[in-house]
């Protein structure tokens, strides 16, 4: 790890003027399960730290002021500095079981212990080309992507047309995006609401990030509208029991008319550079009961435009099966 | 927070004049030195290094001081400036579990920590389980149980195994096998270590108490 | 004169039951100190610069800028300009400085030039390796064309492992420590450490005699931590520049790059059967890689000597670092594609594979008898009969079960071992042995051994190990510490025996050969009156000690090679996702007399979960055109957790018939079985073989995909 100089804020303010303008002058240190192995390896070197554990606003779990944007819609935050396992535990988040469940994979009690909301939604992607120093993008010395022709099994198969190719590593984003969270960045010029869907981006050149935070920003709160009568549930699709990445995930939350869906939001994870909104699943829901055929139908939909790179075209399967174990999950034990 | 827009402006151009000027400083010379202040927000923040700052950890109920800069993990302030070595180095990379302490009462992988935001919480390494010469119930759980061969692992998975069973007094076999995904053991130990956490809790339940 | 054998089964009263190991309170406190936990005064850390290029010749160094840093101490050129390099991770340059972080920021502002040379990470297909494939000559035995010319069916098939890592959890490494002219003082992590001086002198121009290794206790080394590495010694050269000790431990991913591999072992084999399942004829093309040495070419056709034989390899030289024994050498991969390959023609036959391999086991030579008492034991314990069915599980439902099972063998013996036991006047018994305690529970079992043959409890015992300034002990490797141990202590103990028996004679008016140590009195056998206890006995000695010399090999039969094991899987496999969960494994393994049955059974289960590891997750990831591994870090090496290995249930083989044939080893034998096991009960899951392990999702569902099998079962 190179040296860095180091500033504990107590407020976000304080964390925002100690950040800098580029990405290499400051870094947020939360958990720091992420960010210091990224420092280890080499791959990111801010010349400081800011922690913000130190930052009381920014924990637990709390009903929350309603956005100016929907002033109609109640919501709980989650401070960005919650850990996964107070998550878990929260009893107000019981009717989010999408989310419950998804920081439930996390099957570290270490990770779960220290790693913070917020530096889930934040962390960067684990791409073996990226962690070894090839760039965002995987690019070899004569600028030639590494992961279309290398060891492309765990990479992207949604969003994939290049140039990037890894999957967004957050567990929790497609369950906030399945139950609609918009997130609370605050900068120098103050707070902005952003739909946690819209917080990702993919990169299309070196140097970009995949999410929209500014380096002299700071991810804030994560609010959820309420989720009385929504049926919703994460599958994971994991080779392990104990701590692993998923090969693919799918969240889903379904608003319910009677025995029929009215409403549906799905997202898949760890298949694109982005945690993947799938309007199609969506579609093929809204209107139907749900059934081991509509389900099934809903992960057709979901890998309708997926592409396979030479080696991880068995991810199209996991991703459909995810879409459709979550959507029959939900349905039956989908919480209040 | 709209309110706060030219406040938080005003005092980020402050830090930002201050951190230029700190950012031109050879970040290998080993100068023990004092915080500088760095006004963000509308306060003073202490700014600590890139070289060496005093940290004083409290390991195992004591106090303990040592200068190190802040890139320097708790792993290794306690192994390579503290001499407890019970946490050990493996993958270094928050994955194996073998540096596991308990932080503030909350189990964390120590080579994911920093020495310096570690201070002023009590940190139990396995060594700290004993109560004077005497084992810790989960110690001896381990031992009874075979559930170690090199042991590499063992501290950190014992530390894991009470952080684990102070949320879980009463584990199913179910929750010993979900519970502890967050160390790994290369001799292959896992059946002692199973044993070995369900005979603790049986004894807890039999009116002893975790330290 | 003593007569060396092991005591009858009435007469033990410590060997072969079940004892916590000794050292376990120091390792589960944190107080057992590893080479890696090593501090002594004024230390320096050493970092190394490695080569990111699998093949390269070196251009230019300039280490000037390290050289200047505040607190670097001293810097060591390990490769000069010109060396060419073979594997991505090879250690070019090294410098020690006062802590790590100054020594990897010394580290990083080394200039290193390269000139990259072409380079060959992958074993994929030796017709694509060009000269980089060393075919053998075949080997043929019989008349393989005959008996594939007259076989009533025959069977062609394609079976592979990758290659593998040990990824010891303590890294490789020490703290060398250069004392005054010609000293060294090493902390080593070693499965070796009477031999380690002569490795570590001979590059450092000393006299061996000059050099001692120390070692406490070992987090791990599986076959990869016999000779001193070139870091060890470069450890050496910085701490005599520097003048002050130099700890240097590999990073993780150095560990996964360049600290060992276990080699690849692909085969494409034929078999020639009878209609009733005999076996008359094998055929097999296989090639395998090691990284630049031969990786050697695995035992085909594993286990039985099946007649008519045609087998041709083809080594792979290539630049993924250097192969190291890996427990069991050659074993597991021959086992893997053998016993595949013959649960393939059991099912090919239709036949319970168990009724296949009972068929055709007096292939398996002498220790038939041993595999069907095994067999027929390990398949009472998982429920074989009552749960076995036919290739493919029929029942409704994404998640399919199945059993698969597989046949081992291993040699033993015992390494060269001596030892000194001293007993005091006042009572008290010191042992000292140079061997080393891998984990095994060698400490526990010498004390055993020593303790049950003097009539005393375990605590009597004072032993010291893990210094090669103690007498010889060989390294531990090949499952050969245990009979090695084993048997020099026995030897001594009973050799201390006569000498003091000879001491008490008159008290006890008997002669010599009347009496026997027992319960921690000298007494004339089967006369508790006519007795000393064994202080007063070692009065007897005067004021000097008596020390005596134990050795193996020695008069006397005390050890045996040979052993066979049996093991059986059951797992669940979840063909839409691909995914393997292990259920149950049973392992049903002889070693002779078991000296400590609790640790031989903790290695047993460990040997299971480290099978577990390869069948299901292991491999070493490299990218072709990059020549770097992909995965050098525990997230994507990926190693089974807790809940990922099932129940699993060990049956040691023990008593009449097991016991007198001596002592027998364990380290290597039930690690051979697991990743064939585990595919054959995939197999039998699903339906289909998927045909290289790891048993990855993947590979799970390209084999369904082949079969032409749904994609989508109904929940």
């Amino acid at each position: 790890m190179r040296a860095f100089e180091y500033a504990s804020a107590t407020t976000k303010e304080q964390a925002v003027g100690l950040l800098g303008n580029n990405w290499d002058d400051a870094a947020v240190l939360a958990g720091g399960t992420d960010l210091l192995s990224l420092m280890k390896d080499d791959v990111v070197h801010p010349k400081r730290l800011v922690n913000i554990k130190e930052i009381a606003e920014l924990r637990g779990i709390r009903a929350g002021q309603p956005l100016r944007s929907k002033p109609q819609i109640k919501l709980l935050s989650i401070g960005a500095l919650t850990t996964v396992q107070e998550l878990i535990d929260d009893r107000q988040l019981q009717s989010y079981r999408a989310l419950v469940q998804a920081a439930e994979g996390i099957a570290s009690p270490q990770i779960r212990a220290m790693g913070t909301v917020g530096g889930d939604l934040c962390q960067r992607p684990r791409c073996w080309y990226y962690r070894a120093g090839y760039g965002l993008l995987a690019k070899d010395a004569n600028g030639e992507a590494l992961v279309p022709s290398g060891e492309n099994r765990y990479h992207a198969i949604l969003g994939n047309q290049g140039p990037a190719y890894f999957v967004s590593p957050s567990s929790l984003a497609p369950a906030l995006i399945a139950h609609d969270a918009a997130l609370i960045v605050v900068g120098p010029k103050g707070a902005r609401d952003i739909a946690a869907e819209e917080f990702f981006t993919i990169p299309v050149a070196e140097g970009e990030r995949e999410h929209n935070l500014k380096p002299n920003e700071l991810l804030t709160l994560i609010l959820l509208p309420l989720a009385a009568g929504e049926k919703s549930a994460t599958y994971e699709v994991r080779q392990k029991e104990a701590l692993d990445w998923p090969l693919a995930t799918a969240s889903v939350a379904l608003k319910m008319d009677g025995d029929k869906v009215s409403a549906a939001r799905v997202a898949l994870g760890h298949v694109a550079p982005i945690p993947w909104r799938s309007r199609e699943a969506e579609a093929a829901l809204v209107g139907k009961t749900i059934s081991e055929a509509t389900a099934q139908a809903a992960g057709e939909a979901a890998v309708s435009q997926a592409k396979a790179l030479s080696s991880n075209g068995y991810k199209i399967q996991l991703a459909r099966v995810a879409v459709k174990r979550a959507i029959l999950d939900a349905a039956r034990g989908g919480a209040k | 927070m709209r309110d706060d827009d030219d406040k938080v402006g005003e005092k980020e151009g402050i830090s930002r004049r201050n951190f230029l000027k700190v950012s031109g400083i050879s970040l290998t010379v080993p100068l023990v030195l004092g915080p500088r202040m760095v006004r963000a927000g509308g306060a003073d923040v202490k700014v600590f290094g890139p070289g060496k700052v005093p940290v004083t950890l409290t390991i195992n109920g004591k106090a303990m001081k040592t200068e190190i800069e802040p890139r320097v993990t708790l792993l290794d302030a306690l192994r390579n400036e503290l001499d407890v070595t019970g946490a050990k180095r493996v993958c270094d990379r928050a994955t194996c579990g073998a540096c596991t302490v308990i932080v503030d009462g909350k189990p964390a992988y120590s080579c994911t920590v920093l020495a310096i935001e570690a201070q002023g919480k009590p940190i139990t390494t396995a060594e700290g389980l004993m109560q004077g010469d005497k084992l810790h119930p989960v110690q001896q759980a381990f031992v009874d149980n075979d559930a170690q061969q090199c042991g590499f692992c063992t501290p950190g998975f014992v530390v894991a195994c009470k952080a684990f069973l102070d949320k879980h007094p009463n584990p199913t076999p179910e929750q010993v096998q979900k519970g502890l995904g967050g160390n790994l053991c290369r001799c292959g130990t896992y059946i002692g270590v199973r044993a070995a956490v369900l005979q603790a809790a049986s004894q807890q339940k039999g009116g002893r108490r975790n330290g | 004169m003593a007569e060396y054998k092991w005591p009858e089964a009435d007469k033990r009263s410590l060997i072969g039951k079940r004892i916590s190991r000794v050292d376990g309170p120091q390792k589960v406190s944190g107080r057992a100190k590893y080479s890696y936990d090593i501090n002594r005064p004024g230390m320096l850390f050493g970092k190394i610069v490695r080569s990111p290029h699998a093949h390269a010749k070196i251009t230019s160094i300039d280490t000037s800028a390290a050289e200047r840093m505040p607190g670097v101490k001293a810097v060591h050129v390990v490769q000069e300009a010109g060396t060419e390099l073979f594997w991505a991770g090879a250690s070019v340059v090294a410098v020690a400085a006062v802590d790590e972080a100054t020594a990897e920021d010394a580290a990083r502002a080394i200039k290193v030039v390269y000139e990259v040379l072409p380079h060959l990470v992958n074993d994929k297909d030796p017709k694509g390796a060009g000269s980089n494939a060393k075919p053998s000559a075949a080997q043929v035995t019989g008349d393989p064309d005959k008996a594939f010319a007259e076989a009533e069916l025959t069977l062609e098939g394609f079976y592979g492992l990758p290659v593998i890592t040990h990824c010891c959890l303590e890294p490789h490494g020490s703290v060398m420590e250069w004392e005054g002219e010609q000293n060294v003082l090493a902390h080593h992590s070693t499965q070796a450490v009477s031999g380690a001086p002569a490795q570590i002198a001979r590059p450092l121009e000393i006299p061996a005699a000059n050099v001692r290794c120390v070692q406490d206790h070992i987090g791990g080394g599986f076959g990869s931590k016999f000779g001193p590495d070139e870091w060890d010694i470069t450890a050496a050269r910085l701490s005599k520049k520097a003048g002050k000790p130099v700890k240097m431990f590999n990073e993780r991913d150095a560990v996964l790059m360049v600290a060992g591999a276990r080699p690849s072992a692909h085969a494409k084999v034929k078999i020639a059967l009878k209609k009733d399942g005999t076996l008359t004829g094998w055929q097999s093309e296989s090639w395998a890689s090691g990284g630049m040495g031969s990786g050697g070419s695995p035992p085909l056709p594993y286990l039985f000597t099946i007649p008519n034989q045609r087998k041709q390899h083809t080594a792979i030289v290539n630049n993924i670092g250097s192969a190291r024994a890996w427990r069991a050498p050659g074993h597991p991969q021959g086992c893997a594609i053998t016993m595949t390959a013959l649960e393939d023609a059991a099912a090919a036959l239709k036949m319970d594979p168990l009724e296949f391999f009972l068929k055709n086991l007096e292939m398996t030579g002498a220790r038939a008898p041993i595999y069907r008492e095994e067999l027929g034991i390990a398949a009472d314990l998982i429920g074989w009969k009552p749960n076995w069915h036919e290739r493919g599980d029929k029942t409704a439902g994404s998640i399919k079960r199945g059993m698969g099972l597989s046949l081992h063998t291993w040699g033993g013996l015992g390494h060269p071992s001596d030892c000194d036991l001293t007993i005091y006047p006042d009572g008290s018994i010191e042992m000292k042995m140079g061997t080393q305690d891998l984990g095994t529970g060698t400490r526990t079992t010498v004390m055993i051994v020593v303790a049950d043959t003097l009539g005393l409890p375990l605590e009597a015992v004072k032993l010291t190990i893990g210094d090669s300034r103690l007498p010889t002990s060989g390294g531990s490797g090949g499952s050969t510490t245990i009979g090695g141990v084993s048997a020099s202590a026995r030897r001594a103990s009973l050799d201390a025996l006569d000498a003091l028996f000879a001491k008490v004679t008159q008290s006890l008016n008997a002669d010599p050969n009347e009496l026997e140590a027992i319960g921690g009195k000298i007494q004339v056998k089967g006369h508790p009156d006519r007795s000393l206890t064994w202080q007063q006995a070692c009065q007897k000695l005067g004021g000097m000690p008596l020390t005596v010399r134990g050795k193996n090999p020695g008069p006397g039969s005390l050890i045996n090679q040979g052993v066979g094991g049996v093991q059986m899987a059951d797992v669940s496999v979840d063909v839409e996702t691909g995914i393997v969960r292990m259920n149950r494994m049973v392992a049903v393994q002889d070693c002779g007399l078991i000296i400590d049955l609790k640790t031989a059974e903790s290695q047993v289960y460990g040997a299971l979960i480290m099978g577990v590891c390869y069948a299901l997750y292991e491999e070493k990831i490299m990218d072709q055109k990059l020549g770097r591994m992909l995965n050098p870090n525990m997230e994507f090496y990926k190693l089974a957790g807790i809940g990922d290995i099932g129940d699993l249930k060990v049956h040691m083989m023990t008593g009449k018939g097991y016991d007198e044939r001596g002592v027998i080893g364990l380290g290597e034998p039930p690690v051979i079985s697991p990743g064939a096991a585990i595919s054959n009960a995939v197999a039998n899951a699903i339906g289909v073989r998927v045909p290289t392990l790891p048993l990855t999702p993947d590979k799970v569902l390209a084999a369904l995909e082949q079969k032409g099998g749904r994609k989508d079962a109904s929940i």
